[in-house]
């Protein structure tokens, strides 16, 4: 079980998709997924190991750490990843369940089951609206978690059992910087792509109703 | 999810690419993204564990470390590769909006469809004109620009591609001035020259190849202007078909001598 699972699971959404779905499945896998797996992992691979806190007291330097990453960055984009994709799985299982329907009545109910029309047309816009709401959850979790995208070199730490304040140090905290940069504004490029889809779909399927009147 | 997914994306881009646009894949693959998977990653893997300052005094190292190394080698060049190897995905959508489209022109039921089942236009090879022609030169035109803009980024955060063995840090907390060592530097110094190495060659296939498409590309304009003057008769439309053949097979054969196969 890995990324690959992920990777399998959009490919078969994609079949179903629209054109914006497509470009959305391509940014996530190259930009997101591809750079998380090939770069990010590794950034803060030893980010504990790294944490250094200018004091000899046992216990201090995982007390601040725990303080200060109480979920790292790099898990928390890893959870983004998921949630972000699986919304898309309602719109594979409605897909299936047509045509579970279509093979277990052994009548053509759907003239193509894959057709975005009717209750999938409900599915896909809820499967949208639901992306977006997890995308912007994330990036204000990420927010608020770490006071802003910004990731200092040096933080003051006065947690019991350390003694008065005591001066730790980040590890590649330009780096790690630079690619949360770079992960909001994957995100936010999604969310431009899945509200484009959503104005696209809302539209097209309006037009097609007052013209059907 | 790794590299392997990039190769079967671009594979499938490899088959309606130019010959050039061939070889330029497969030193990306071969050259860049597995020395990067096999080799450059061992070699950086330990930079931060083994950068050794002359210092007791806790956090001179790690704020040393960030101050000389503002962004790692190796993930400049992941992110290098990742988005050099992006407009080829321009190219993969324009070929599957046209085979869309062709679908529903044979669903139709289309006179004008010459494909006798969804199975060949499928498999069918398009050539780079028309629209095609313009999608894949600005994706040329980007690669380029992706690869200039990496290695001037490279170059100057760098200060030129050499690694030096020593380092001198007086960034706080650092006391003064402190000697920094990096590690394997001249393991760095010669992966670093490769992979600048390697980029230039790409750089030089992509430029060769925006060359040969922009020479095509007028010849076509010249020889349809030539052929407008004359009056249009049997014969001539016999005759561009031939060549149209002929250029097709030739193309086929070099599909074929190149090897890579999506």
């Amino acid at each position: 079980m890995s990324w690959a699972f992920l990777r399998d699971l959009l490919s078969g959404v994609n079949k179903y998709s629209t054109g914006i779905g497509r470009i959305w499945v391509a940014v996530v896998f190259t930009f997101r997924l591809l750079v998380y797996v090939a770069a990010a992992e590794n950034i803060w691979k030893h980010e504990h190991d790294e944490f250094e806190c200018n004091i000899k007291q046992p216990g201090c330097e995982n007390v601040c750490f725990d303080h200060f990453f109480p979920v790292s960055h790099v898990r928390l984009w890893a959870l983004q990843l998921i949630m972000v994709s699986t919304p898309s799985l309602l719109v594979v299982f409605h897909v299936a369940y047509r045509e579970n329907r279509e093979k277990h009545h052994n009548q053509k109910f759907y003239r193509n089951p894959g057709k975005i029309d009717g209750g999938l047309l409900c599915t896909y816009l809820i499967s949208l609206i639901l992306k977006t709401g997890l995308e912007i959850v994330f990036l204000v979790l990420f927010y608020k978690l770490y006071n802003g995208f910004k990731i200092p070199r040096l933080v003051k730490c006065d947690i019991k059992p350390c003694p008065n304040t005591v001066d730790c140090y980040i590890s590649k905290p330009t780096e790690k910087m630079i690619f949360l940069y770079f992960l909001v504004a994957t995100s936010c490029l999604c969310i431009i792509l899945n509200l484009s889809e959503l104005s696209y779909l809302i539209f097209k399927y309006s037009i097609k109703c007052y013209l059907k009147r | 999810m790794d590299w392997g997914a990039l190769h079967t994306i671009l594979g499938g881009v490899n088959k309606h690419s130019t010959s050039i646009g061939k070889i330029w894949l497969t030193v990306l693959f071969i050259f860049r993204i597995m020395i990067l998977v096999v080799a450059a990653e061992r070699v950086w893997g330990d930079e931060q564990q083994d950068f050794v300052c002359n210092t007791l005094q806790p956090g001179c190292r790690n704020v040393c470390y960030d101050h000389f190394f503002p962004i790692s080698h190796i993930r400049l060049w992941a992110l290098q590769l990742i988005f050099v190897s992006t407009p080829a995905l321009l190219v993969a959508m324009h070929v599957a909006y046209r085979r869309h489209e062709k679908k529903r022109q044979f669903r139709k039921g289309d006179q004008k469809c010459e494909y006798k089942d969804i199975e060949e236009i499928r498999k069918q090879r398009f050539r780079i004109e028309g629209s095609l022609w313009w999608t894949y030169t600005s994706s040329i035109f980007f690669r380029l620009i992706f690869e200039a803009v990496f290695m001037y980024a490279f170059y100057f955060m760098y200060d030129g591609f050499r690694m030096p063995r020593l380092m001198k840090c007086n960034a706080w907390p650092c006391p003064n001035t402190v000697d920094c060592f990096v590690s394997r530097p001249t393991e760095k110094t010669v992966f670093t020259i490769f992979m600048i190495a390697v980029s230039s060659i790409c750089i030089l296939l992509n430029v060769a190849e925006l060359c040969y498409l922009l020479t095509k590309f007028f010849l076509r304009r010249s020889k349809k202007a030539g052929n407008s003057k004359q009056q249009p008769n049997h014969e001539n439309k016999e005759e561009t078909k031939q060549n149209e053949m002929n250029e097709l097979i030739s193309d086929s054969c070099q599909n074929t001598v190149i090897g890579f196969t999506s």
